[in-house]
């Protein structure tokens, strides 16, 4: 039965990716075990970011006992997403503290004190078949669960799905390609929770009214296939198909899925809801349908302790804000060759200095190497053009570089840099050893910069502009009135004149008594 | 063989004369492209509007550069990465700033205890980013000041100063 549903799904039809790289996978290590369940911690460490966007804002008070599922910090309403205790306790801190998006450097975390007995909040509102609600209530309520995409970028779900709801849509892509070497965390909760996957998705097409969704998952993943496809079975839904594809880096790329399995191109600074496409990850399905059909919001996620300075490499089911000297704890600890700590996977991931940062909902992987690459001396760019032959974007790293090195603006927009994806395959590839990631990345910053300033200039020459034209209008009116007084006057006749005088004499005389009353002076 | 190169020269001698004439007469009867290049100009300078060169804001410094020579020097917001622009598209010698760049960045701000609400700085911001009615306490818009600083010296309170932004 599942050796039928895997085939059923063709994988000649896939399109074309260029470049990429096939690394070594070193993901056996961790998907030996089972995903082990870390228990509560003493202490929590929740972040007020952990999405991209706008910070959530605390609305609870130190010393407040807070429940499981409690919302503990509110999304601005614009771009953000609400954050929620993972387990009952006292909130005994809202201080700076170290988190790996900064790479260990402090920022505001609200910290909670665990009491142990792990008591839910009750549920604002029943769990309701989600078939019941419209969509626009299902996407408000999605919204709620503080739900973001657990693929690494951390876009707030519900608002890419509401952004999504406007356009025409004809596909929804779950991404299960974790294409980075050692990360783990998908294969392994595709092998063991494919029904929450599979059923998130449904809850996603009903939200969004897709009548087709693909499942990708790497074809070296043999077991993840089976078990998602003997539960496709057993769900006997036609509109998912599981597509099994290459296991190149960085075919798990939004863009790079999209081009894989529909062969539409995402064109250039746009989306994949341009060419009719959405892509979510598959934990983020699953955490859709824990919110919506358990009413559990997103307080847990599934995160792959390795590399070789690890005991016991696994993956765990870990509470968001449980921190990484804890889950390594329950990992067996360090072992003695243990050097380097990176959150995330070791081409995109981010090197941190200290074990103390939490788990927060962007840790898809803790990976512990026992070696740290020596930076290798750079050499001269040879224009070898072999960072052009893996570049998945299709740029031209070499002259980006240049360009990068000249501070050329303009070039630099030209040849899109900003379609950079920062993969790093350029790096691994070139022979000088040059370091083009870092140089993009800093580019990338700095034309940010230049349109931040530009934007602004154009804001002030505007409102300069429009206040030049109001002062010449306000000018000419008062000329007229001049001009009109001065023809009445003429008009008149001097002994009208006369009077005019008087009057105005009697009104400064009049005006300077009210300036001598204190009383009225800054009256109305 | 004299015959056909007489008329060689003269046929590419006629043809050269006839195109300039007409080239000639074009660049004399159509409108030039200064109003084009003012804005050129325009756009490379900073938009402050804080009337350090001498004119009334940045646009009429444009104006001026192109269309009566002012030196491209006179922009201390801008600095010397301005002239140096500035000099790139006028094809004119790069000159050093003269003053030297107030540090970029800044906003004013309004001590709103000891504002007396006179209203003088609301009139002199060249970007309408000062708020308030008269006799009433005034406060900056942040988000819209290019720190240009001359509502500081419009001030009788002096509660005007200059603070980082954000």
């Amino acid at each position: 039965m599942s050796n039928e549903a895997v085939s059923a799904a063709a994988t000649f039809d896939l399109g074309k990716l260029h470049g990429g790289l096939r690394l070594p996978g070193e993901k056996e290590q961790s998907t030996s075990r089972s995903i082990q369940v870390v228990p509560v911690p003493a202490q929590l460490v929740l972040p007020l970011t952990q999405h991209s966007g706008n910070s959530a804002q605390p609305i609870v008070g130190i010393g407040e006992k807070v429940l499981k599922g409690q919302l503990i910090a509110d999304s601005d309403g614009v771009l953000s997403a609400p954050v929620h205790a993972p387990s009952s306790g006292k909130v005994v801190a809202i201080e700076p503290w170290p988190v790996s998006r900064r790479y260990g450097d402090p920022a505001p975390c609200i910290i909670v004190e665990c009491d142990g007995l792990d008591e839910a909040v009750e549920l604002a509102e029943p769990i309701v078949a989600y078939e019941s609600l419209p969509p626009d209530t299902l996407l408000q309520k999605i919204l709620q669960g503080g739900i973001v995409g657990l693929g690494g970028a951390v876009f707030p779900t519900a608002q890419k799905l509401m952004q999504a709801s406007t356009l025409p849509l004809e596909y929804l892509l779950l991404n299960g390609v974790e294409c980075e070497p050692y990360i783990s965390c998908d294969d392994m909760l595709l092998r063991e929770q494919p029904l929450e996957v599979l059923k998130g998705a449904q809850v996603l097409m009903y939200a969004l009214g897709i009548e087709k969704c693909y499942v990708a998952v790497e074809s070296d993943k043999p077991e993840a296939l089976h078990k998602a496809a003997d539960m496709l079975a057993e769900l006997k839904d036609e509109r998912i198909v599981l597509k099994p594809v290459p296991t190149i880096y960085p075919s798990g790329g939004e863009d790079q899925l999209v081009q894989l399995i529909t062969n539409r191109e995402v064109p250039s600074g746009g989306l994949p809801t341009d060419v009719g496409c959405l892509v979510q990850n598959v934990g983020t399905a699953a955490a859709v349908y824990r919110w919506i059909c358990e009413g559990e919001p997103l307080i847990s996620r599934v995160t792959t302790v390795t590399g070789d300075g690890v005991a016991m490499p696994m993956n765990v089911l870990a509470r968001i804000g449980t921190t990484v000297a804890d889950i390594v704890a329950f990992a067996g600890g360090y072992t003695d060759r243990a050097k380097q700590l990176i959150i995330g996977g070791q081409m995109m991931g981010k090197s941190v200095t200290t074990d103390r940062v939490p788990v927060v909902k962007a840790t898809n992987c803790i990976l512990v190497m026992s070696h740290v690459a020596p930076p290798l001396d750079e050499r001269p760019c040879i224009r070898c053009g072999e960072c052009a032959v893996v570049c998945p974007v299709v740029l031209q790293p070499q002259e980006l570089f240049w360009f990068a090195c000249a501070d050329d603006e303009a070039k630099l927009r030209e040849h899109a840099l900003t379609d950079c994806i920062e993969c790093g395959c350029c790096d691994l590839v070139c022979p000088s050893h040059i370091a083009l990631m870092a140089s993009f990345r800093q580019a990338k910053a700095r034309i940010r910069e230049l349109a931040d300033e530009k934007a602004r200039a154009e804001r002030a020459r505007r409102r300069f502009e429009a206040r030049t034209l109001r002062r010449e209008i306000e000018e000419q009116k008062r000329d007229e009135e001049l001009a009109e007084q001065k023809r009445a006057a003429i008009t008149a006749g001097p002994k009208e004149i006369q009077k005019m005088v008087e009057r105005s004499k009697q009104r400064k005389r009049s005006v300077g008594r009210t300036k001598k009353d204190p009383g009225t002076d800054r009256g109305a | 063989m004299w015959i056909s190169i007489a008329t060689a020269v003269v046929t590419i001698t006629g043809i050269a004369l006839a195109a300039g004439l007409v080239l000639g007469f074009i660049s004399r009867r159509l409108p030039g492209n200064s109003g084009d290049l003012v804005e050129r100009v325009n756009e490379l300078l900073p938009q402050t509007q804080c009337a350090q060169c001498g004119y009334p804001g940045c646009r009429p410094y444009a104006a001026a550069i192109v269309d009566d020579g002012a030196p491209i020097n006179l922009c201390p917001p801008g600095g010397d990465e301005t002239a140096r622009r500035l000099a790139a598209l006028l094809d004119r010698e790069p000159l050093p700033v003269a003053e030297s760049a107030s540090p970029a960045s800044c906003v004013a701000v309004i001590d709103e205890s000891l504002c007396i609400g006179c209203s003088w700085c609301r009139d002199a911001c060249p970007v309408d980013a000062i708020t308030g009615a008269h006799h009433f306490m005034h406060t900056v818009i942040a988000s819209e000041c290019t720190g240009c600083e001359l509502c500081v010296a419009r001030c009788p309170v002096d509660c005007i100063a200059m603070a980082a932004a954000r």
